[in-house]
C-alpha cells in the first residue's frame, strides 16, 4: 500500500515536473536560438513568435491527436475489417440484422426522447421555483447534488428503491413498499420489458436535472426585467409570463442544456451495465459495444457499434462548431 | 389590495411547498442509502429503511437450551430460559411450528404436539414442558443424518419487535473484507494525477489559442470544440491496442494518459474561453516591458485564471473519481488495481442481496465527491456556466 502511494506521488512529481521542465526548457532553447536582442532582434523576434505557439501547444496536440483523433480512424478501419483483412461493410450488415442491435437502437431512441426532455423540463421548473423563494440556493444545492455522485453509486441507490421481494415478505424497496401499501401486488420492476428502461431513465433524469436547473436559472436571471414587468402590468398570469415571455428568451440556453444531456445519454453505459447489464430488453448501444469488445473479445464488431454512436453524435458536433464560430466572428 | 396580498401569500406558500416536495423527492433516494448503510443486516432485511427508527417486527426461530439443562418437576420435564439469549426484545406472538409463528399471543399457554406445553412471555422468557424427558433433535441432513446433536435445543418460533439497531460494522466489513479500502486508494491513485496533468497541458495550449496569433488558430479552436463530443467508446479499442503494442499494457500510467487525453478538449475549451476575457491591456503592457511569453503566462495569466483552473479541476476530479469505463478498460481488474466503481459493480453481482454492504460501499465511494461538491460548489457552478452558456 505504501508502495502504491509512493508510485502515485512520484508520478505526479514526474508528470508535473516533466511538463514544467518541457515548457521551460523549450522556451529557453528558443530564446537562446533566436535572442530577442542584437542586430537581428526584430527578425529573431518574428521567428520565435512563429514557433512559440506550437511549443505551447505541442503536448496538447499530441494528446488530442493520439487519444481522440487517431482512434476515430483506427475504429473506422476496425469496423471495415475482420481479422486484420478488409471486409467491406460485412460488420455493418451483420450489425443491422442483429436483433440485439435493433433493441439497443430503440432503447437509445427512447433514452434520447425521454431523458433530455424530462431533465430540461424539471430543471426549468426547478429553476423558476427556487429563484422565487428565500431558501432557493439551499434547495438548489440538494437538487444539484446527484451530479457529484457516480453513475455506479446512483445505480446502487436506485436498485435499492426498485428492490423486489416475493409477496408476503416485507418489501424493503421503496417503490414496492408504496405499491403494496396501495393494495397492488409486488412487482419485479427491473425485469418488466419497456417499463424497466423507463426506470433506468429516471435515474439519469434524477442526476441531470440539477445541471439543467443551474444553467437555466442563470439564463432566467439574465432576462431583462422590463419584459417581465411589462407583461405583468398588462395583466398576464404568472403561468403565461413564464411560458410566453421568459422561456422564449432563453431558447439558446435550453438548446445547450438539451444537447449536452443528449450527448451524455447517447453514451449511457454505467447505469445499464451496473443494474441490468442489458438483460430483459434494456440493452443500449454503449453497453453492446462493451459486450462485444471486452466480453466477446471481438474488437471489429465492437468498433462497428462505436461508429454508430459516433455517427449519431455528428450532427451535434457540427452544430456546436458552427455556433462557436458564429460567436467568435 | 388585501385581496392581492392574500393571493400573493397563498402563492408564496404554494411555492415553498412545491420546492420542499421537489427537494424531498431528490434527496430521499440518497437518504435511504445513507440510513441503510448504518442498519443492522437482519433489521434491514426485515423492514424498510423508512421504519428504521421504530422497533422492527420480525419472525424468527429461537432455540431452547440443550436437553441437558432440563429439570423435572410436578408438571413433567421442564426447559426454561430466554429466547433472546443475551440480546433484548419483545415477543409479540409465538408458535410451536414454523408455519404458525403467530398462533399464540405472548404469555398464553400453548399445547405442544405429543403432549406438554409451551409458554413464551413478552420479555422472552419461556417455559417448555413435556411428559417425557426431552431428547436432543436429530440431525436431518448431511452424512451424519439421524445422529442426535446433544448441544442443540428445540426450536421455538416467535414474532418479536426489536429496538432499532444501528451499527458502523457494515463499513468495517466492506472496507476490509470486501476490499473497498484498497479500492479507495486505487481510485485516489487514478484520480489525482489524472486531474493535475491535463490542467497543466491545457493551460499552455489555452494561452496560445487565446493570446498568440498564428496561422491555423481558428481551425484548432474549432477542432477542440468538435472533439468535445467525440464518444469515449470510439477510443477504447484502438487505444488499448496501442498501449499493448508499445508495451504499456494495462496499468496506472495508461489510465492517467487516457484520462488526460479525454479531459483535454473540455479543459482547453474552458480555459481558453476564460483567458480570452482577461484584460488585454495587462498582457500588452507586459509585452511592451519586454516580458517573454513564458513569463507572461507564468506571472500574469496563470494567477488570473485560477477560478477557471479550479472549475475544471473539480470537473475532472469528479469525472475521474466516478469513472467506471476508462478504468475497466485501461486498468487491470486485479485486487491492487480495481477502482471503487468497479468493485461496487462486482459486489452488485456477488452480494446482490446484502444491501447493508452495498449501501455502505456506495457511500464510501460517494463521500469524497460529495465533500468536494459541497465545499467548492461556487467554482463548480461557475465552471458549468463558462463551459456551456458561452458555447450557445
Amino acid at each position: 500500500m505504501t508502495h502504491q502511494i509512493l508510485l502515485a506521488v512520484v508520478t505526479v512529481i514526474i508528470g508535473v515536473g516533466g511538463c514544467i521542465a518541457y515548457f521551460w526548457l523549450s522556451n529557453l532553447v528558443l530564446d537562446k536560438t533566436f535572442p530577442p536582442r542584437g542586430s537581428n532582434a526584430a527578425q529573431n523576434l518574428r521567428r520565435s513568435g512563429r514557433i512559440r505557439p506550437w511549443l505551447f501547444m505541442a503536448p496538447a496536440i499530441f494528446f488530442l491527436g493520439v487519444y481522440l483523433v487517431y482512434p476515430v480512424f483506427a475504429s473506422i478501419w476496425l469496423a471495415l475489417s475482420q481479422g486484420g483483412e478488409f471486409s467491406g461493410l460485412a460488420n455493418f450488415i451483420w450489425l443491422f440484422q442483429d436483433p440485439k442491435f435493433h433493441e439497443s437502437l430503440i432503447n437509445n431512441i427512447l433514452w434520447l426522447l425521454f431523458v433530455p426532455t424530462m431533465a430540461t423540463l424539471v430543471g426549468l421548473v426547478a429553476a423558476q421555483l427556487t429563484d422565487s423563494i428565500k431558501w432557493g440556493s439551499i434547495a438548489k444545492a440538494f437538487i444539484f447534488m446527484p451530479m457529484a455522485i457516480s453513475f455506479v453509486g446512483a445505480a446502487v441507490i436506485w436498485k435499492f428503491i426498485y428492490e423486489y421481494r416475493a409477496e408476503g415478505l416485507a418489501q424493503i424497496g421503496l417503490l414496492n413498499a408504496m405499491t403494496t401499501s396501495l393494495g397492488f401486488e409486488p412487482t419485479a420492476w427491473l425485469t418488466l420489458p419497456v417499463v424497466n428502461t423507463f426506470f433506468l431513465m429516471i435515474i439519469m433524469v434524477w442526476m441531470q436535472a440539477g445541471f439543467a436547473m443551474v444553467l437555466l436559472s442563470a439564463a432566467l436571471r439574465g432576462i431583462p426585467e422590463e419584459t417581465v414587468e411589462a407583461a405583468i402590468l398588462d395583466g398576464a398570469s404568472p403561468w403565461k409570463v413564464f411560458w410566453r415571455i421568459q422561456v422564449p428568451q432563453i431558447y439558446g440556453t435550453i438548446a445547450v442544456v438539451w444537447t449536452t444531456i443528449t450527448i451524455m445519454v447517447l453514451k449511457i453505459f454505467d447505469i445499464v451495465f451496473a443494474i441490468t447489464n442489458g438483460q430483459w430488453g434494456t440493452q443500449v448501444l454503449a453497453n453492446m459495444m462493451y459486450d462485444w469488445s471486452f466480453r466477446a473479445g471481438d474488437f471489429n464488431r465492437g468498433a462497428t457499434v462505436a461508429i454508430v454512436i459516433m455517427v449519431a453524435v455528428m450532427p451535434i458536433m457540427v452544430w456546436n462548431i458552427r455556433n462557436a464560430r458564429r460567436e467568435r466572428d | 389590495m388585501d385581496n392581492i396580498a392574500g393571493k400573493r401569500g397563498r402563492l408564496t406558500w404554494a411555492l415553498n411547498i412545491a420546492v420542499f416536495l421537489l427537494v424531498l423527492l431528490w434527496t430521499i433516494p440518497t437518504l435511504g442509502l445513507l440510513v441503510s448503510s448504518f442498519r443492522d443486516a437482519d433489521q434491514l432485511q426485515a423492514s424498510g429503511w423508512w421504519t428504521s427508527l421504530s422497533p422492527s417486527v420480525q419472525s424468527s426461530a429461537a432455540r431452547t437450551g440443550p436437553p441437558a439443562t432440563q429439570t423435572s418437576g410436578l408438571d413433567g420435564y421442564v426447559l426454561e430460559g430466554n429466547v433472546f439469549g443475551d440480546a433484548s426484545g419483545e415477543v409479540v406472538t409465538f408458535g410451536t411450528t414454523p408455519m404458525m409463528p403467530d398462533a399464540f399471543p405472548a404469555g398464553e399457554t400453548a399445547p405442544r404436539n405429543g403432549g406438554g406445553t409451551l409458554v413464551v412471555n413478552a420479555d422472552g422468557s419461556y417455559r417448555m414442558t413435556s411428559p417425557t424427558p426431552f431428547e436432543a433433535p436429530d440431525l436431518v441432513t448431511g452424512e451424519t443424518a439421524g445422529e442426535p446433536l446433544p448441544d442443540r435445543g428445540l426450536r421455538v418460533f416467535i414474532t418479536s419487535t426489536e429496538a432499532p439497531d444501528f451499527t458502523t460494522g457494515n463499513y468495517g466489513t466492506v472496507l476490509n473484507a470486501d476490499g473497498m479500502a484498497q479500492s479507495f486508494l486505487n481510485t485516489l491513485t487514478v484520480a489525482i494525477p489524472a486531474t493535475i496533468i491535463p490542467i497543466l497541458v491545457a493551460a499552455y495550449a489555452a494561452y496560445a489559442l487565446a493570446w498568440m496569433s498564428f496561422p491555423g488558430r481558428a481551425l484548432l479552436v474549432s477542432a477542440v470544440v468538435g472533439l468535445l463530443v467525440v464518444p469515449l467508446q470510439m477510443s477504447l479499442i484502438p487505444l488499448l491496442q496501442l498501449h499493448n503494442a508499445i508495451g504499456l499494457g494495462r496499468g496506472y500510467i495508461g489510465v492517467w494518459l487516457a484520462h488526460t487525453g479525454f479531459g483535454l478538449p473540455l479543459a482547453i475549451y474552458l480555459l481558453r474561453n476564460y483567458m480570452v476575457g482577461l484584460p488585454k491591456e495587462v498582457i500588452e503592457s507586459a509585452r511592451v516591458d519586454g516580458a517573454t511569453e513564458f513569463e507572461i503566462f507564468r506571472k500574469i495569466i496563470l494567477p488570473l485564471s485560477l477560478p477557471a483552473l479550479a472549475a475544471f479541476g473539480i470537473f475532472q476530479f469528479l469525472w475521474t473519481w466516478n469513472d467506471l469505463l476508462v478504468a475497466k478498460v485501461f486498468l487491470g481488474n486485479s485486487d491492487t488495481q480495481m477502482v471503487m466503481t468497479g468493485r461496487i459493480v462486482e459486489l452488485l453481482g456477488s452480494r446482490g442481496n446484502n444491501w447493508e454492504l452495498l449501501t455502505a460501499a456506495a457511500f464510501v465511494s460517494m463521500i469524497v465527491p460529495l465533500i468536494v461538491f459541497f465545499s467548492m460548489q461556487k467554482y463548480f457552478v461557475r465552471g458549468l456556466l463558462a463551459g456551456s452558456v458561452k458555447g450557445g
